[in-house]
């Protein structure tokens, strides 16, 4: 396993594509909470705005480049091929899936604790009036950067599973950009309050993002360290099911 | 000889489209995205339908032009048996809005309408004719829920008014002193029937703050109160026009509607509106373009089709073979985009031309009410999905044999069209920044389900998210075109130029 990981390492490493995208991840990231923070009329908890959460606004635009990166790493490699070399070289089918899994969630980590520290400090920036107070940090704010950051992992581990279901990269971004973006803007077309509360509290999005409040919470259609877990559910679900595939089917 | 290099050349490009066309048709996949595309908008709008039930709610009242309107106003009438006037002073009004719970303040109401109304009944959304002085506007002569006709312009104050009834015309006059009148206009209302009430009115729009509106109140001071003609009675009854309707917000918290006459002068206090209605009066509404959701999940699909159409070609290595038989490289290109814009179009029409009927007869079976749109915007709105779906289709196709990856493209794309959409869609989003989102990203293009109509006469939010686009349908629709027609361009230009 630690070979297999390493090797995934060094495919990674050396390739210029992930290395863009992940700085490409950082750059949207902390460009959109930025403009987001300077554009928005509503911040202060007054008027129901949560200066964290509009400093993490990026979030929802990174996630996207996260998943591209994942999905990359399986779909480019049943794209080119290169799938047969890799598990001819380690043919434990499960292994080789659970160490690209663990380097995408390492170079995610740490890209999205990047974008996530950047964005925060954007906020602090632009907001006028210190309206975001970073230092001491407290424990909202710790959690809504924390989880931001477990949040993209997710992003990323949920992806990848689709891509290695699907064993298309078109096809696999496709489908995780849909279901992250589309049920919230469904959401808004369903008339009865309790099915949106439904749709937002199993959408991986809508779920996932509510660790980012810092106020308001009990307005929230799910909580925050609730919301996460069903994320995680989502990309639970989506590795069950790349793993079950990667051992049933030839390459 | 050119005649038969041409017809020469025409004939190769039939033969390429045809070409095209078999390889699009005979992946199994691609087939099945485009009707999981055109079911995706059916599926939705069935949502959209089934979702809300208002079964029971009072009934949206509906003006004389079949439009829903805000009929809700505090109405001192008498009954007008035959032809008659009205003439009145006003001397004052003024609008309170609530500053936050409980805290009534007093604040300027552009249109709040102090003034002389002649209507049919005190139905909501029966036919009038009315003459008023406004918060901010000056003074107006409106009827039919929709027709604004704007009083003197003047430095002179104007505080008289008076209105005219001759069978099916009514003029209104305004004066700055009572001697000297002016006209203000002639319309004429059909249906006033045999038994029209007559008198002072006040009404008191909802005021605009910030992304939402809230409710207001005002009062004005009648005086010099004389009619002349067939009035029946003799006492002036004061009453609520439309206390339940669905376009009524009600009154601030603690205050009410009233009529109260001493010392020759009326006062009235009333809240509510004489005007169409638009999103924001009537929020438990649905418009087309909530059916039309589903167009995002089409979207997703005709993308990523779009874009796999020529990056498998990459992948496969068939664009070697694909470029050695056809010696235009571009026309390659051209055909691939007419075969795949042609059938995303074929798609979105389907879905959208299936999924407005479903979803308005749900949601009607559920008793949610419908903004009504003419066959003829129908068919617009119709076409105009479907020729979204196929720019976005061509579009993902030119970033596609730009790019020559496939998960690159399809996230470019869909981000491009999304996420100016979601932004736009975010209520903290200020209205100006939401505005040009919406008119120069992608995402213009989804004016196309704009079937309301914003109103000059009417204060309210009219952003995107509210289905009030700042571009018109064919403009916003001309924008996302242009970006495919300069995306499939620069793909053809790329193409002749790089090795394959």
């Amino acid at each position: 396993m630690r070979r297999a990981v390493h090797a995934e390492w060094t495919k990674l490493r050396t390739v210029a594509g992930p290395r863009w995208l992940l700085a490409g991840m950082v750059a949207v990231t902390v460009a959109l909470s930025a403009a987001a923070a300077s554009v928005s009329t509503c911040v202060s908890p007054g008027c129901g705005g949560d200066p964290v959460e509009l400093s993490l606004t990026g979030v929802d635009l990174g996630q996207a480049l996260v998943a591209i990166l994942a999905v990359l790493v399986i779909g480019g490699e049943y794209g080119s091929g290169i799938f047969g070399v890799t598990l001819t070289a380690v043919p434990r089918r499960r292994v080789v899936l659970a160490a690209k899994a663990a380097v995408v969630s390492g170079v995610v980590a740490v890209a999205g604790s990047v974008a996530v520290l950047g964005s925060l400090l954007a906020g602090r920036v632009v907001l006028p009036g210190g309206q975001l107070v970073l230092w001491p940090v407290g424990g909202p704010t710790l959690r809504a950067a924390a989880g931001s950051v477990v949040y993209l992992v997710l992003v990323a581990l949920l992806a990848f599973g689709v891509a290695a279901v699907v064993r298309d990269s078109a096809t696999g971004v496709g489908i995780v950009l849909g279901l992250l973006y589309l049920v919230p803007i469904i959401a808004q077309v369903v008339g009865d309050p309790g099915v949106r509360r439904v749709l937002q509290q199993v959408a991986p999005m809508s779920a996932g993002l509510a660790v980012q409040a810092t106020t308001g919470l009990d307005q929230l259609p799910i909580g925050p360290w609730a919301g996460l877990a069903v994320t995680a559910a989502w990309a639970a679900a989506a590795l069950l099911a790349a793993a079950v595939r990667v051992g049933v089917r030839d390459d | 000889m050119t005649t038969v290099l041409t017809s020469g050349r025409r004939a190769g490009f039939v033969s390429l489209l045809h070409a095209e066309w078999t390889k699009f048709r005979t992946v199994a996949g691609w087939g099945l995205g485009m009707a999981v595309g055109s079911l995706m908008i059916v599926l939705v709008g069935v949502l959209a339908g089934v979702s809300s039930d208002q079964q029971g709610a009072p009934p949206v009242p509906v003006g004389p032009g079949g439009a829903p309107v805000a009929d809700s106003f505090y109405f001192a009438h008498r009954p007008l048996t035959a032809d008659g006037g009205i003439t009145v002073s006003v001397t004052a009004l003024e609008s309170s809005v609530p500053a936050g719970p409980g805290d009534l303040r007093p604040g300027q109401v552009a249109w709040a309408k102090a003034g002389l109304i002649i209507k049919e009944s005190t139905r909501p959304g029966s036919p009038y004719a009315a003459i008023m002085v406004t918060g901010g506007h000056g003074v107006r002569m409106q009827s039919g829920f929709v027709d604004d006709i704007a009083g003197p312009a003047g430095t002179e104050p104007v505080h008289w008014l008076r209105l005219l009834r001759s069978g099916d015309t009514v003029t209104g006059y305004s004066s700055a002193d009572g001697t000297q009148w002016t006209e203000v206009g002639t319309v004429r209302v059909r249906g006033l029937g045999p038994r029209p009430r007559g008198g002072p009115f006040v009404a008191s729009p909802p005021s605009v703050d910030g992304m939402g509106t809230r409710s207001s109140v005002s009062t004005a001071v009648f005086g010099d109160l004389r009619v002349e003609g067939s009035w029946a009675d003799d006492a002036w009854t004061g009453e609520q026009v439309g206390p339940e309707s669905p376009t009524f917000a009600g009154y601030p918290p603690g205050t009410s509607g009233s009529s109260t006459a001493s010392g020759g002068e009326l006062t009235i206090t009333g809240a509510g509106d004489i005007a169409p209605a638009v999103r924001e009066t009537l929020a438990t509404g649905g418009t087309v373009k909530d059916i039309l959701t589903g167009t995002f999940a089409a979207l997703v699909v005709m993308v990523v089709v779009g874009t796999l159409y020529i990056t498998t070609e990459y992948r496969k290595n068939l664009i070697r073979v694909t470029l050695a038989v056809t010696p235009g490289r571009g026309r390659v290109l051209v055909a691939k985009a007419i075969v795949v814009g042609s059938c995303a179009f074929v798609a979105g029409l389907a879905g959208a031309l299936a999924a407005v009927p479903l979803g308005e007869r749900l949601a009607e079976v559920n008793g949610v009410y419908v903004f009504p749109v003419s066959s003829a915007t129908g068919l617009r709105v119709a076409l105009g999905t479907a020729a979204l779906l196929a720019a976005a289709a061509v579009l993902a196709l030119s970033v596609g044999a730009i790019l020559r990856r496939g998960a690159g493209a399809v996230t470019a794309v869909l981000l491009v069209i999304v996420l100016p959409y979601l932004l736009i869609a975010n209520p903290f989003m200020p209205a100006g920044v939401a505005g040009w989102l919406a008119r120069v990203t992608p995402a213009a293009a989804f004016a196309v389900h704009q079937t309301l109509e914003p109103y000059e006469q009417v204060a309210s939010v009219y952003t995107p998210y509210n289905g009030y686009f700042p571009l018109p349908a064919w403009a916003g629709l001309a924008v996302l075109a242009g970006y495919a027609a300069v995306s499939l361009a620069v793909a053809v230009v790329l193409l002749r130029r790089r090795e394959a």
